[in-house]
């Protein structure tokens, strides 16, 4: 019986050759939307290199600082000194990495100022990250501790500064400093905030000792790896009673700080919702919204493809009428009916795969999104289908519905 | 076989009343081959839907072999029409988009068949009707003759008990209508198969054990 729905399917499809095409292009159209946002969403948040530890690691990424009455409130990145004090000493931790945002470095090669990201980080940066070296090895700790103008360096910063030539050793000015290069990476693409940069050095080689004094808030997040998943919810709850004991400088200015340490996601989730309500993971509210926002997304094309069908069906009422003069019930008209129009929008859903492989990999080439390697992995496959799926049933589900309810005798007469 | 009593059908829209069938009280016995006849609006295209449970009466009962099929859920009166009615209809509706064998085989995709069976038994029939050697053609490729062999191939591929024809050769020339006769013919003869054919020509209503009159959904005889 499938066979014999594949072949009324495709039969449909080529009756009315300008509807199939509305149909597909529609189907098609949103897929390609959907499929680069949610690859989007996977090339930033997903488990790739060099966060291959995202299952047991957790970030400060925003602190909160409020004023007694709560009427003012200052957030932002926290400072190195507040994580160095706070963070980095909370305990049932395996490890604990501080990093700054990364800001824009000026450097000059023949006479040309390039611009860098330059972020500058703790030794512990390269043991909770696994960064694939192309050449030579990361800075360590004891880099950092001895104040060593040590640099990594990324493949693009290799090539435009060194050409074809082994960069280790070499040296590089960066914003006024010179530092020695003594390992190379592959790019980082810029939406992997955490690990992004061009150029890596150590937090003390920063021009002055400020950063030290950032007892509150600063330039600096920090990343905490667990010794299990299992920790997140001690861990968790071990930062928010450190929060409770901050020293404020002047606590007539500020004296309540509010935060969490959390996955991205949840730090993303949360400026999204704008909730401040600490203490939950709005990860899933988060996810809701966004499949929600998809959903209503796919209503109009979703809309016109039932009023498609529906239009279609009324074609069909002969065909209806003599399937049930001889045996179709309605609800097996009904299945009928759906898996014909799951198998169309199948045809629309693979179309919209390679139109989605072929816009993803235009952004990745244009540097756009620079250092962007968008791929479609199976997660967004999964997607994919599922957004297929989707226009399929429920497009397929009412004039089936309305269908199945066409008298036998008036349909055959040609009254739908 | 088939008991209508006290059967009346009644169409109604929100201006005007039809009463398409009017206290009709039928009975067709197991192997009979009965003519409808009437002239155009006096219910016998409704008389036919009613005894083929494509419609249901807005009074009365329907038996079927002793079950009341006006009380039967659509499974179960989907599953009747399956097994024990073919149909014939003037214009045919045969599927355009289907090959001739995947015409003849629809009445056998509702039941629990094997590919390989239903296109036996789908074969089989066109051979009775001679179309054997235009399975792979599409319903354009065919003459209206042709077309309404490959219909009663489609009706009888199930072997149903009774076969409801609804002026099977009314779009046909007077050969092809003849041969359309003997084959109908031949089924009931030597198949036993009930027939209940609708029809304007008093010369084929001639060939048939009965006729049942209509005017004005009424039966006059």
């Amino acid at each position: 019986m499938l066979k014999n729905y594949i072949k009324m399917a495709f039969k449909v499809l080529l009756r009315r050759k300008f509807f199939t095409f509305i149909s597909l292009f529609g189907v098609s159209l949103t897929l390609v939307v959907l499929m680069v946002l949610v690859a989007l969403f996977d090339h930033t948040f997903g488990a790739y290199p060099p966060e291959t530890k995202t299952d047991r690691t957790l970030g400060v990424f925003f602190v909160e600082f409020r004023s007694p009455d709560d009427q003012s409130m200052t957030n932002g990145f926290a400072g190195y000194g507040f994580l160095d004090r706070y963070v980095r000493t909370l305990p049932n931790v395996e490890k604990v990495s501080l990093y700054s945002f990364p800001t824009k470095a000026v450097s000059y090669k023949d006479g040309m100022p390039i611009s860098s990201w330059l972020k500058r980080t703790d030794g512990e940066f390269w043991q909770l990250l696994d960064f694939r070296f192309l050449e030579g090895g990361p800075f360590t700790p004891e880099d950092e501790r001895n104040r060593n103008f040590v640099a990594v360096i990324n493949q693009t910063t290799a090539r435009r500064f060194f050409g074809a030539e082994p960069a280790v050793g070499k040296s590089l000015d960066v914003d006024g400093q010179r530092f020695r290069v003594v390992g190379v990476v592959p790019d980082i693409p810029i939406l992997r905030i955490v690990p992004f940069a061009d150029i890596w050095v150590p937090i003390s080689t920063a021009k002055t000792d400020s950063y030290r004094n950032q007892k509150l808030w600063g330039s600096f997040l920090a990343m905490v790896l667990a010794r299990q998943r299992s920790d997140f919810q001690m861990i968790k709850e071990e930062y928010r009673d450190v929060l409770k004991r901050v020293e404020f400088p002047d606590p007539q200015k500020h004296n309540k700080a509010l935060g969490e340490i959390e996955t991205l996601l949840d730090t993303v989730s949360r400026i999204f919702l704008l909730d401040r309500t600490y203490g939950e993971s709005p990860v899933k509210r988060f996810i809701g919204w966004l499949i929600f926002l998809m959903i209503l997304f796919m209503l109009l094309p979703t809309i016109n493809l039932i009023n498609i069908n529906i239009s279609r069906i009324r074609e069909r009422s002969s065909e209806i009428g003599v399937r049930k003069a001889f045996g179709a019930s309605s609800l097996t008209l009904v299945g009928q009916f759906v898996v014909e129009n799951v198998l169309l929008t199948l045809v629309g859903g693979a179309l919209g795969f390679v139109l989605s492989y072929g816009v993803l990999q235009f952004i990745s080439s244009t540097g756009l999104i620079p250092y962007a390697h968008f791929q479609v992995n199976y997660r967004i496959f999964l997607c994919g289908l599922g957004i297929t799926l989707f226009f399929g049933l429920f497009s397929g589900v009412y004039p089936a519905w309305k269908m199945s309810r066409l008298h036998p005798a008036a349909a055959l007469r040609g009254r739908g | 076989m088939i008991r209508l009593s006290n059967v009346d059908k009644v169409y109604r829209t929100s201006q005007i009343e039809t009463v398409a069938l009017s206290n009709i009280n039928m009975e067709v016995r197991e192997g009979e081959f009965i003519a409808v006849m009437g002239p155009s609006g006096s219910g016998k295209t409704t008389l036919l839907n009613i005894l083929g449970l494509l419609d249901v009466p807005t009074r009365g009962t329907v038996r079927l072999n002793g079950g009341e099929v006006t009380s039967y859920r659509d499974r179960d009166v989907a599953r009747v029409r399956n097994r024990e009615i073919g149909f014939v209809f003037q214009t045919y509706h045969l599927i355009n988009d289907l090959s001739v064998v995947d015409n003849v085989e629809i009445p056998l995709l509702y039941r629990r068949l094997r590919g390989s069976e239903r296109r036996k038994l789908a074969r089989e029939a066109l051979e009775r009707v001679g179309l054997s050697s235009r399975i792979h053609h599409f319903p354009s490729q065919l003459s209206g003759g042709q077309q309404q062999r490959v219909a009663i191939a489609r009706a009888i591929v199930g072997q149903p008990r009774i076969l409801l024809a609804d002026e099977p050769t009314g779009n046909l020339d007077s050969q092809m209508g003849d041969e359309i006769m003997d084959i109908i013919t031949s089924l009931n003869r030597q198949e036993k198969t009930t027939v209940i054919m609708v029809t304007h020509d008093p010369r084929l209503a001639a060939t048939t054990e009965r006729i049942v009159r209509l005017f004005d959904g009424r039966q006059v005889n």
